[in-house]
């Protein structure tokens, strides 16, 4: 019983990090194709049919590269810096509930790696460590670009985590659980909570894209004033593991996303397709679904990257205190209006 | 003042209202434009396979021109050489002897004809210096490469083939 449940997880989160990192491999793919095609161009298209191994030659060039460790560095940090990064956007993936449990031979397998009964807290605390990783990486490089950076990174990140802590207790009021594997049960079939959390949902998106630092408010890697940002003094494949962790920081946002408002694995008619196919396929069937969800979400961070000019660091502020705050708390009002009315009806 | 063409656009200088202080309207505007495109066609020529079409008066490499029975037109008497803006062009001139009549058109003939394809501006002086019509920038793109004593190009890689007659 118990071997067959640590071979079950360990199974699983080398399913999970797999997939991970496929989808962040092939993410720099598609937003160099996506650009292309946005701009009228074609994008990479030597490496293999179509650029399909352009990741591939991306990560050995990666590899091969010379790696530049500056002499005025604190080395321990310089290294430790994007480890951190890399780590902390590989452990959020563990609360996300990747589909129904699956049924092998009498045995009922979840798709969860943890259901921690406070997985958005958990979900929280470890996007808040990923701008560490930025800090420490910014800090340890001596380099007044890298330092404005990881600055801009860490106010940047204290900035949105409150509009995105704010729109998701909106949510914890209409769903009435932490719980990442209770909310995406609850949004069974159609019952998704975009459809009662529009506002919310706005607002998350709007914050995701900082805490992701992704464009329009990429300003801690912003290259026409800042060179290259925090990783201004990075080179080979540490310069890689940050440039990956961005990418995953985005699987994660979207997945997060999908789950918390889009339904998670759950898409209409999903009973009829799980008694036609069993216990065990019509589960994956809702993995895929999950999947084809973050890729679109993958898919309009690129879109919105390739359209929305950056903004100015004022204007960011402004944002995130001035507007989408007071949009958040009037978002947790009228939620706790309707919520009490369809009580006493 | 009446302005002189009427193109002149006064712009509004307003401060924002509601919406467009919300940005969302416009940034889904734009995010329409760019969608549009993903549609479009696409201007990428896949240049080693296909080329692009160059212009009838396109100047790429020189050749040196030879006459209706195969022998050199050019002189040498210098004047691409003194045309040239960019000092890309030597020569050194040698008389032609007895027997070499098949082979070079006129009494004097250029022995040695270097164009230097790193100073080059191709701007085709020498072309409308020339009173031989002898140099022409009729050729393909010069190609890369690694040395800068490789882009002088001498007379074996300037004249053109000699007529299979």
């Amino acid at each position: 019983m118990e071997l067959a449940f640590i071979i079950e997880k360990f199974a699983l989160v080398t399913v999970i990090f797999l997939i991970s990192l496929t989808v962040a491999a092939y993410s720099t793919l598609a937003e160099r194709k996506i650009a292309g095609y946005l701009q009228d161009r074609v994008g990479p298209n030597r490496a293999g049919p179509g650029g399909m191994f352009q990741p591939l030659a991306d990560g050995l060039k990666m590899f091969f590269k010379e790696e530049i460790i500056p002499t005025d560095s604190s080395k321990a940090l310089f290294i430790l810096g994007p480890s951190l990064a890399l780590l902390t956007s590989l452990i959020g993936s563990a609360v996300i509930p990747w589909g129904e449990s699956i049924q092998i031979a009498d045995r009922l397998v979840s798709l969860q790696i943890a259901d921690v009964n406070v997985g958005i807290l958990y979900i929280f605390g470890v996007v808040s460590l990923g701008v560490y990783g930025i800090m420490i990486g910014g800090w340890a490089s001596n380099n007044k670009f890298s330092l404005m950076g990881a600055i801009r990174a860490a106010s940047q990140s204290i900035s949105y985590e409150i509009p995105m802590g704010l729109s998701i207790i909106a949510l914890l009021m209409a769903t009435n659980t932490l719980s990442m594997k209770e909310i995406a049960e609850q949004q069974h079939g159609m019952n998704w909570n975009i459809f009662y959390q529009p506002l919310g949902f706005i607002i998350f998106l709007v914050c995701s894209f900082a805490e992701t630092n992704r464009t329009p408010f990429d300003l801690p890697e912003c290259e026409t004033e800042l060179v290259g940002g925090y990783h201004t003094e990075y080179s080979g494949f540490k310069m890689g593991a940050f440039m990956f962790a961005e990418y995953l920081n985005m699987f994660l946002a979207s997945a997060v996303m999908s789950t918390l408002y889009f339904g998670g694995y759950n898409y209409p008619g999903m009973d009829w397709v799980n008694s036609m196919l069993g216990p065990l396929f019509g589960p994956l069937i809702g993995m895929g679904v999950l999947l084809v969800k973050i890729f679109a979400f993958i898919f309009f961070f690129m879109w919105v990257r390739w359209t929305v000019p950056r903004f100015r660091y004022d204007q960011l502020m402004n944002l995130g205190w001035k507007v989408l705050i007071p949009l958040a708390i009037a978002n947790i009002v009228i939620t706790g209006i309707v919520i009490t009315i369809f009580d006493k009806l | 003042m009446e302005p002189l063409s009427n193109r002149k656009k006064v712009l509004e200088q307003k401060p924002m209202d509601f919406w467009e202080r919300l940005y969302l309207p416009a940034i889904f505007q734009g995010m329409g434009v760019t969608f549009r495109h993903m549609f479009k066609k696409k201007e990428t020529i896949f240049y080693p396979e296909v080329e692009r079409e160059f212009s009838e008066n396109w100047r790429g490499m020189h050749s040196l021109k030879r006459d209706e029975q195969g022998r050199e037109r050019c002189t040498a008497c210098g004047l691409c050489a003194l045309s040239c803006p960019a000092e890309a062009i030597t020569m050194i001139a040698a008389e032609r002897q007895k027997g070499e009549e098949e082979l070079y058109r006129e009494e004097k003939y250029a022995a040695v004809y270097e164009i230097n394809m790193l100073r080059c501006i191709f701007c085709g002086l020498c072309e409308e210096a020339c009173p031989k019509e002898a140099i022409y920038l009729d050729g393909p793109i010069v190609p890369a490469d690694y040395l800068r004593k490789d882009f002088i190009y001498g007379k074996d890689k300037l004249v053109e083939e000699p007529f299979n007659v």
